[in-house]
């Protein structure tokens, strides 16, 4: 994609209003730390890749924002609403973000529209008709239309995840969150992934990517966030966090990543 | 009705999610003062959204559960209300206090002395026995039948195989109440015991029953019982000591041969030791009926055929599927490493068939244990059908049911709780 | 897909002229029968043993049997009496059920039979055709049994019997235990406490008796639980206590399918915001019933032949209306075809309904979807 974007389009569209709000978030599994005062803001509009290496607690800190999992110390407010355990605020912040997955996670006992038009149907109450033209745009939109009437065990791995992108899009997300999404492609079928994605947020799509492909982070990201042993290390503009970090941890994990 | 999210909190471990119930409560409130100051982004946005605590997941799981205990308890109670009403004007009584009543009705066998001026409460033990007797046999019985059978289904040999085959799919996809019925039928129609079928000599087979010889008591069987005993203790230790023995020397011992030599020759030698007594009690023809020997009853022998010959079946499907379960690969890498066929079978094949076996017996186990209850159709003197005489002599319903199925229970519990621990010795621990 | 061609004909120099028939039978033979000497001793065995016994039973059971004519003919025949079927056919298949009204019977097991066939054809698997196919199968099955309207003679249910009974009582068993056998294991999976625990007991206790203590409670005791006035039918009872007791082992069998389901299947139906019931009505449970469909359907077989149960306390099914007609003293000593009869048509049934689930298994496991 074009070099020159970043560093002209991230200064620029953000706006002022902060959609996602970390405050001290701490979390554990049984005596296990899994997250330890986790401080994040994100504004809309803002592309963030979260990275750092595995166990670092990265994917739990996404997990919590729609609450796949549930913090138990301090504050997460997604576009306004704080999760707790009500039910309702949940519900309605599940329908404003999206989220993708590393195993795709499609139905497999439903063909590729279905899986798209489920959601819409059931949560958004849409009729059939509507769902399933919102579910051939994006369909189209990843450039797999032709593959709507097949299941999902008959699509190739990146085939299958560009699936994944375009059912959550189907909800019209306001808020998109990828959790690994390329871990689990063959190398071949992960650019077809990350050409979407880039793609994605050059619509401007709020965005919070966990992931290890750093050349996509210097492409799209407005800010990086190095995370290690349940906590965030640092959080840096691209340019500096790549040329010049400020935490030795942070120029270790680089180091290791990048010298392949 | 379970709330939408609540999967979602058992999502990383799963044992913390009653106390991060509570947890997340209180945290609600104490993590605002805190969180304040530390805050590095100022911005900080007060959160609109719904508060009402109907929506709380925590609320609504405490409130489905009061309402489901509230359902059960409510409706236990009406029940009770309602049956003690009926029973008040039926005047039947409730209570155990018919337990020690006289009973009054003769019982056709029993292991232990028994007659009809015996209390309620002790005819139901003799059931009890009557029915552990049908079920141990029983148990014995059709694992070796079936354990045969399983293994002749996985024979190369094709005639051994497609004959246990076609045992298989017959019994198993006849109901076991025609298998008893026809059993009992069989034995019903077997001739009188003056012209009784002779298998074998001094063994008849009648529609009295089935007599076999036994051999007469003598002091010496005692000290055979113990030997065997010790033998088995024996060939445990020894099959623990040639393990310890293999693993510092590296000379194998071959522990099944020697086990058998000493469960087998123990007693044996006690029994050649003490002189070899042996002297037969032969059943003999005396008037109408036999005296001597071993009796079964005709009712018995249907039973534990029928219920045999039903999970029998079962029982062989398991095995095979067990035998079946064990990826060829495995062979061929105990193979590949130069493993001896017997080595293969012992360690490779053998733990890891009988960690699929062994679940699904015991369940076939215990449902031998409930289908012997068919002993009530056939005339067999069961717990059901003892149960069911107290209950239309009494009419105390709620009372002789309630036994019935507080001994299957236990027996049921019994089982499974043996099987666990036999379960928790053969299953492997892959980490 | 050409990986299904034989190595050897890939390569045509090494293809040898295939074996004669004769020597392929040997080969055959040596390879199945003969491979060891145990196995070739067993093989002898069981050889000698057909032998002497299969002609011996074929003649019993074919060519000296007695097909038709009365019981002195089967007294003075050495072979089987299948003439007792041909003369007790009608009480053993519909029991006490009036005879002038048999053709009713005859009628409503085709209907249920047919849709029984079709609910086994993959080209109905659609909700939009079963489910009026099945409400309108019990509607007019029940209709022609119990009668009372459109002219016909009103039957009361404790003089239905045989085979359209073990029929009825099979349906209702499946058809009321399988949303409660859903119910109990979701419960069961609950992670909270009370639900779940409530669950366990009430499944663990009812898989720990016998059913036929089930059906005691169902005849002796549930009448005591109503109030004074108020009564169920025997038969409706029965089904009641049969259901519930199905149910409880079918969520086991669904609690395992359950399990299995990967748990990113629910994440990702979460994050897209389905609620609790929508999740495991559209993801979880198409998938959990897919897994464990071999379960399921032993189950059901098994709910087939325990109703045979019923016989302990006196309702007339297939097998209650054989015993009973085998009372008949002129007839009695032919039991054994009689209860061979009844036993082959448990056995079609049960065994037709393992081999169509082995099918399915193989179809699901080919990928086809439906």
């Amino acid at each position: 994609m074009n070099e020159q974007q970043p560093a002209d389009a991230a200064a620029d569209p953000l706006g002022d209003e902060t959609v996602i709000q970390l405050i001290d978030v701490n979390k554990w599994y049984g005596n296990f730390q899994a997250l330890r005062d986790v401080n994040v803001s994100v504004k809309r509009g803002e592309r963030v890749v979260v990275c750092g290496p595995s166990g670092s607690g990265k994917s739990t800190m996404i997990r919590c924002i729609n609450r796949l999992e549930a913090h138990q110390k301090g504050q997460i407010i997604v576009d306004g609403i704080e999760l707790t355990d009500n039910l309702k605020n949940i519900e309605a912040i599940r329908s404003e973000v999206g989220m993708v997955f590393q195993s795709f996670n499609l139905f497999p006992h439903m063909q590729v529209i279905d899986n798209l038009t489920l959601a819409p149907m059931l949560v958004r109450k849409m009729p059939k008709a509507d769902a399933e033209a919102i579910a051939m745009k994006y369909l189209e939109r990843v450039q797999i239309p032709e593959q709507a009437y097949k299941y999902p065990g008959q699509l190739s791995g990146g085939q299958q995840q560009r699936v994944a992108i375009a059912r959550s899009l189907c909800m019209q997300p306001r808020i998109m969150l990828f959790d690994e999404p390329t871990s689990a492609l063959d190398p071949e079928m992960i650019k077809e992934v990350l050409d979407v994605m880039v793609e994605l947020a050059d619509e401007g799509m709020t965005m919070m990517v966990v992931t290890h492909e750093m050349g996509f982070a210097k492409t799209v990201a407005d800010t990086m966030i190095f995370m290690d042993d349940a906590e965030i290390v640092e959080i840096a503009k691209p340019d500096v966090f790549f040329t010049n970090p400020e935490s030795e941890r942070t120029q270790l994990f680089l180091n290791q990543i990048l010298t392949h | 009705m379970i709330s939408a999210a609540v999967p979602l909190s058992c999502a990383g471990g799963g044992d913390f999610s009653l106390i991060h119930f509570f947890l997340l409560s209180d945290n609600m409130a104490s993590s605002e003062d805190s969180a304040t100051e530390k805050l590095t982004a100022p911005d900080r946005v007060t959160p609109k959204g719904d508060t009402s605590i109907f929506n709380s997941m925590a609320f609504r799981g405490i409130a489905y559960q009061v309402l489901l205990a509230a359902f059960v308890i409510l409706g236990g109670l009406y029940l009770y209300i309602n049956v003690n009403a009926n029973l008040e004007r039926q005047g039947i009584a409730t209570g155990w206090s018919f337990f020690n009543e006289n009973a009054g009705f003769d019982i056709g066998e029993s292991p232990i002395e028994y007659d009809s001026e015996d209390s309620y409460g002790f005819a139901l033990w003799v059931g009890v026995l009557n029915t552990l007797r049908v079920a141990f046999v029983g148990i014995i019985l059709a694992t070796i039948l079936g354990v045969f059978m399983g293994i002749a289904r996985t024979s190369r040999n094709w005639l051994l195989s497609k004959v246990a085959n076609v045992y298989v799919e017959i019994c198993r996809n006849v109901p076991v109440v025609l298998h008893v019925l026809f059993w009992a039928t069989v034995v019903r129609f077997l001739p009188h015991p003056k012209q009784a079928i002779t298998p074998f000599d001094g063994a008849f087979l009648m529609n009295r029953g089935i007599v076999f010889p036994i051999p007469n008591e003598h002091p010496a069987y005692i000290w055979v019982g113990v030997a065997f005993v010790l033998g088995v203790i024996g060939a445990i230790f020894l099959g623990r000591w040639a393990q310890r023995w293999r693993e510092m020397t590296g000379q194998y011992i071959p522990t099944f041969l020697w086990g058998c030599v000493i469960v087998i020759g123990l007693p044996l030698a006690a029994w050649l030791v003490q002189g070899a007594p042996l002297t037969w009690n032969v059943p003999a023809l005396r008037g109408f009926n036999f005296q001597g020997g071993m009796a079964l009853s005709p009712e018995y022998a249907a039973l534990v055929v029928g219920v045999t010959v039903y999970t029998a079946a079962f029982i062989a499907e398991i095995v095979r599927a067990g035998i079946q379960s064990v990826p060829h690969g495995q062979i061929e890498a105990a193979r590949a490493l130069g493993l001896r066929p017997r080595f293969i079978m012992h360690y490779v094949t053998m733990p890891q068939a009988l960690r699929v076996i062994v679940p699904p017996t015991a369940s076939q186990y215990l449902s031998l244990t409930k289908n012997s209850s068919l002993g009530v159709l056939i005339g067999y003197p069961d717990l059901v059908n003892i149960g069911n005489t107290t209950l239309n002599q009494t009419g105390q319903a709620v009372e002789a049911i309630a036994i019935m199925m507080i001994v299957y229970l236990s027996i049921s519990l019994a089982i499974s709780t043996f099987m666990n621990l036999y379960n928790r010795l053969v299953a492997i621990k892959e980490r | 897909m050409n990986d299904t061609t034989p190595s050897a004909a890939a390569n045509p120099r090494h293809t040898a002229p295939p074996p004669t028939e004769r020597v392929a039978m040997l080969r055959w033979m040596r390879e199945n029968l003969f491979n060891s000497p145990i196995n070739s001793m067993i093989t002898v065995i069981i050889a000698l043993f057909l032998v002497f016994a299969l002609p011996d039973f074929i003649q019993w059971a074919l060519f000296q049997s007695v097909w038709s004519g009365d019981h002195e003919a089967c007294r003075a025949a050495t072979g089987a009496c299948w003439a007792v079927v041909g003369e007790k056919h009608r009480p053993m298949l519909f029991g006490v059920y009036p005879y002038d009204q048999h053709w009713r019977l005859i009628l409503a097991l085709v209907i249920y039979l047919s849709v029984i066939a079709a609910t086994m054809t993959p080209a109905f698997w659609k909700v939009k055709i079963l489910m009026p196919l099945w409400i309108f199968n019990l509607i007019v099955t029940l209709i022609l049994m119990w009668g009372g309207v459109l002219g016909l003679q009103p039957i009361e249910t404790s003089q239905w019997g045989g085979l359209p009974l073990t029929m009825v009582l099979f349906t209702g068993t499946v058809v009321f235990g399988s949303p409660l056998a859903v119910l109990l294991a979701l419960g069961r999976r609950s992670h909270l406490p009370g639900i779940k625990s409530i669950c366990v007991v009430f499944i663990e206790s009812l898989r720990g008796v016998p059913l036929i203590t089930i059906l005691f409670v169902a005849v002796n005791v549930f009448p005591l639980f109503l109030p004074e006035g108020l009564e169920f039918d025997k038969l409706l009872r029965v089904m009641a206590g049969m259901a519930i007791f199905f149910a409880c082992y079918q969520a086991e069998v669904i609690r395992g399918g359950l399990q299995a389901v990967p748990r990113g299947q629910i994440e990702a139906a979460e994050a897209l915001g389905l609620s609790y019931w929508q999740l495991m009505r559209r993801i979880v449970l198409p998938q959990a019933l897919r897994i464990c469909l071999p379960g399921l359907v032993n189950h059901i077989i098994a709910a087939f032949k325990n109703t045979s149960f019923v016989l302990i306390i006196g309702l007339f099914d297939i097998l209650t209306a054989t015993t009973a007609v085998m009372e008949d003293p002129v007839w009695r000593i032919f039991f054994v075809e009689a209860y061979l009869f009844v036993a082959l048509i448990y056995f079609v049934f049960c065994f037709a309904l393992s081999k169509y689930s082995q099918l399915v298994e193989r179809w699901l496991g080919e990928g086809r979807r439906f």
